[in-house]
């Protein structure tokens, strides 16, 4: 990673999108596409950084603040990095019903953090998030991580409270 | 013969990829010449993971909570010994669960392999496209589904063969199909299960769709929260195609279709048909004023028809059997079956399709089998935060859209959330509004602010610092923002603090007035004491993170409710049922 800045006399990192430039080879042009540039980026770096909504702002004419005003409607695009784990704590109707407070409480207690942030080793971060879908087990939570999505069902305090000592005692 | 494992989300969230893997660990060390295959969401989601297994004469033997540590004795028993496995058999009451339902869209969830597309076409998959596509015309279409009487089973109810037949109408070469997969109510999951289970049957759906309106193109819009929705439907799109259902000249005629998946980004407010086609154009998920409809100017400005996972899921049997078949089904106004998504305190939750018109009590208590722990049965939530809460009273109330209507909730997509005694309706109408509050898009004043300034209500409701006032000035905010508003999200908002309000009023005042939760559920208004079974073991003051507990050591204690944060943790703790909730 090299400053791309013509003249810059800095030896300062500046971003690199390499990763992103197919993405935009394919989407850049096409009408439309702006979510799906989104969704691409934040899959790759994890979050959308003001440097990435710029770069992409160069490459598809769209100005910056459209960029942002689209990125903070949706509740998927971050613009903050996230931890390794990406903890989706279900407030789904029939979560809520069944005590999806409580999993959040007791999430909070083993981590030491509250929903939207991120856990100071960068391990979890805890999203609340509107419904997964698997309202039979609630509560549910599923975890994202590079391995995959993982769902856990019929959580109680003391089994959340298992699953993240399990993922920290792996990471550690 | 062969094994297959149930792996719907619900079924991979309680396990069955790991008893997959476990099956065919052990048919491999066993030396057993066995398919181990997958199926989508069979809809009894209480007894995940569920395994059939197929013997060679077709007969089927249902295995459920096969949990990897059950697999070995199922091998052992049935796969080796030819003989069932009866400890881990489905129960003949749970046998039930499906057996009194009609199943028309879920006809093919949990019995076909939805990533193969030939498992599809064995049960008459494709047939209706052929028919359509060789033999009728879009008018011919459009009649049928208009005489099955199929209504949108998105929300609204609005008759499919009229939306169809106004972008038919519609002046124009270039029409889109949309599928409108972004269920966004929370608590339902009956889309999901249609996606991961039989993906065929929408893609059917909206190739007749689109050939009776005259589209070339397809678009489906899915939530992003549903990645192995997305995953299956990307397999059976890529299927189709390479068996010639998808792309150019379909069955050797001059109709071309194809689709393509857009992944939405997480907004309620994009269920609203102008929301999203804004935002499958990549911009903010905003609804805007109609008319024109989209059937006149959608997607890119040109004729566009909109509908849900379940609508289409219902097209292709409708062709396939006839319309009149459809019909025979359900009530007057109400025609055919619909999905339901039974879960909250309910004994067996799960997936429900049943005619229209069926009383509550028959879906909740013969199917779901009443409530969890044998609680008393309260209220049933239906049409998520467009919708209503349903009291007790109402239990023979006929489940379909103008019953339901009436009593001030809405059918919707068809989320049944039930609620036990323990469930405080303030709390209730509370998350709802929390919930629309995030999800107005924030056009209109009244949705904006209003429903923020309802929230604020009910949130002093809760704490017990409501005052006298309050539910009438809630009732007249909920009329005001009902008028004020241009989409469905806020003109429906208001409805589950009104039918709270209407059916559960002694509750609002109740916290209003005496600062008590009937439910013992509001934290705030909680009181915690010790009654005579304890016996000091002082477990509980080791836990409190207050010490707000006092007593020695084999004599009974006390809290001090100055101190007391109403934590629950004494509750947790105590072995004796010694502290008392109020």
């Amino acid at each position: 990673m090299t400053c791309k800045n013509s003249g810059c006399q800095c030896d300062c990192s500046a971003p690199d999108f390499t990763e992103l430039a197919p993405v935009m080879e394919k989407y850049a042009k096409t009408p439309g596409s702006l979510i799906t540039i989104l969704q691409k980026a934040q899959d790759i770096y994890g979050y959308l950084s003001m440097d990435a909504i710029n770069y992409i702002s160069e490459q598809t004419g769209i100005k910056p603040a459209k960029i942002y005003g689209v990125a903070t409607f949706y509740s998927q695009f971050r613009l903050k990095p996230i931890g390794k784990y990406l903890i989706m704590l279900c407030q789904g109707t029939a979560c809520h019903v069944n005590g999806s407070e409580m999993i959040e409480e007791a999430i909070c207690e083993e981590l030491n953090i509250s929903d939207g942030e991120t856990t100071e080793d960068g391990i979890f971060t805890l999203n609340n998030v509107a419904c997964l879908g698997c309202c039979s087990l609630a509560p549910v939570m599923m975890i994202k991580s590079a391995d995959g999505d993982e769902t856990y069902g019929n959580l109680t305090k003391d089994s959340v409270k298992a699953v993240l000592k399990e993922i920290r005692a792996r990471e550690v | 013969m062969k094994v297959v494992v149930g792996q719907g989300s619900c079924g991979v969230a309680t396990g069955a990829k790991k008893t997959a893997a476990e099956f065919e660990k052990q048919i491999k060390e066993k030396g057993l010449n066995i398919s181990v295959e997958k199926t989508g969401c069979v809809g009894t989601c209480y007894l995940e993971p569920i395994v059939d297994i197929y013997d060679d004469n077709g007969e089927i033997t249902r295995y459920v909570k096969v949990q990897p540590d059950k697999v070995s004795d199922i091998v052992e028993k049935h796969l080796m010994g030819g003989e069932a496995a009866g400890d881990h058999e489905i129960s003949d009451i749970d046998k039930t669960f499906i057996e009194k339902q009609t199943r028309i869209v879920l006809r093919n969830c949990g019995l076909i392999d939805p990533e193969n597309i030939d498992e599809y076409i064995a049960t008459g998959g494709y047939e209706a496209t052929k028919k359509v596509v060789t033999s009728m015309t879009p008018d011919q279409v459009i009649e049928e589904i208009k005489v099955s009487g199929l209504r949108g089973r998105g929300g609204a109810g609005f008759p499919t063969w009229f939306k169809w037949n106004a972008a038919k109408a519609s002046p124009g070469k270039e029409k889109y199909m949309v599928c409108n997969a972004d269920e966004g109510d929370p608590g339902a999951f009956m889309d999901r299960s249609v996606l991961e289970g039989d993906p065929h049957s929408l893609i059917e759906g909206m190739i007749i769709g689109g050939f009776a309106m005259g589209a070339t193109e397809g678009v489906i819009y899915v939530r992003a929260e549903y990645p192995l929705a997305i995953h299956r439907l990307e397999i059976a799109m890529a299927q189709a195609r390479e068996k010639g259902f998808l792309g150019k000249n379909l069955f050797g005629t001059d109709f071309s279709f194809d689709l393509r998946i857009k992944a939405g980004a997480g907004a309620f407010v994009c269920g609203e048909e102008t929301a999203l086609i804004a935002s499958l154009e990549g911009e903010r998920g905003m609804p805007r004023l109609k008319p024109p409809f989209p059937a006149q100017k959608g997607f890119w400005q040109k004729p566009t028809n909109i509908n849900n996972v379940e609508t289409f899921g219902n097209v292709p049997w409708i062709i396939a059997n006839g319309g009149a078949a459809f019909a025979a089904y359900g009530t007057a106004q109400s025609k055919g079956t619909k999905v339901f998504a039974l879960a909250g305190k309910i004994k067996k939750g799960g997936l429900v399709e049943v005619p229209m018109g069926l009383p509550l009590k028959d879906v909740i208590f013969g199917i779901g089998d009443g409530i969890k722990n044998d609680k008393e049965f309260k209220a049933v939530q239906m049409g998520g935060p467009s919708g209503g809460c349903i009291p007790a009273s109402l239990i023979d109330t006929p489940v379909d859209y103008e019953n339901i209507t009436k009593t001030g909730a809405i059918v919707g997509s068809g989320g049944m959330i039930v609620m036990d005694e323990t469930t405080c309706m303030v709390d209730m109408a509370r998350y709802f509004l929390d919930f629309t509050r995030k999800e107005s898009c924030g056009k209109c004043n009244y949705c904006r602010v209003g429903t923020k300034r309802m929230l604020e209500i009910l949130e002093r409701i809760t704490i017990g610092e409501g005052k006298d006032g309050d539910i009438e000035l809630l009732e007249e905010l909920a009329v005001k923002i009902k008028d004020g508003s241009m989409c469905g999200l806020g003109q429906t908002a208001p409805n589950p603090v009104l039918t709270t309000i209407k059916y559960f009023r002694n509750e609002y005042e109740d916290h209003i007035y005496n600062k008590k939760c009937t439910a013992h559920s509001c934290k705030e208004l909680l009181t915690f004491t010790i009654n005579d079974k304890c016996i000091g073991c002082t477990l509980c003051s080791k836990k409190c993170p207050v010490t707000a507990i006092h007593g020695e050591l084999k004599k009974k204690h006390e809290i001090d409710q100055a101190t007391c944060i109403k934590c629950g943790k004494c509750e947790e703790t105590c072995k004796f049922g010694a502290i008392i909730r109020d």
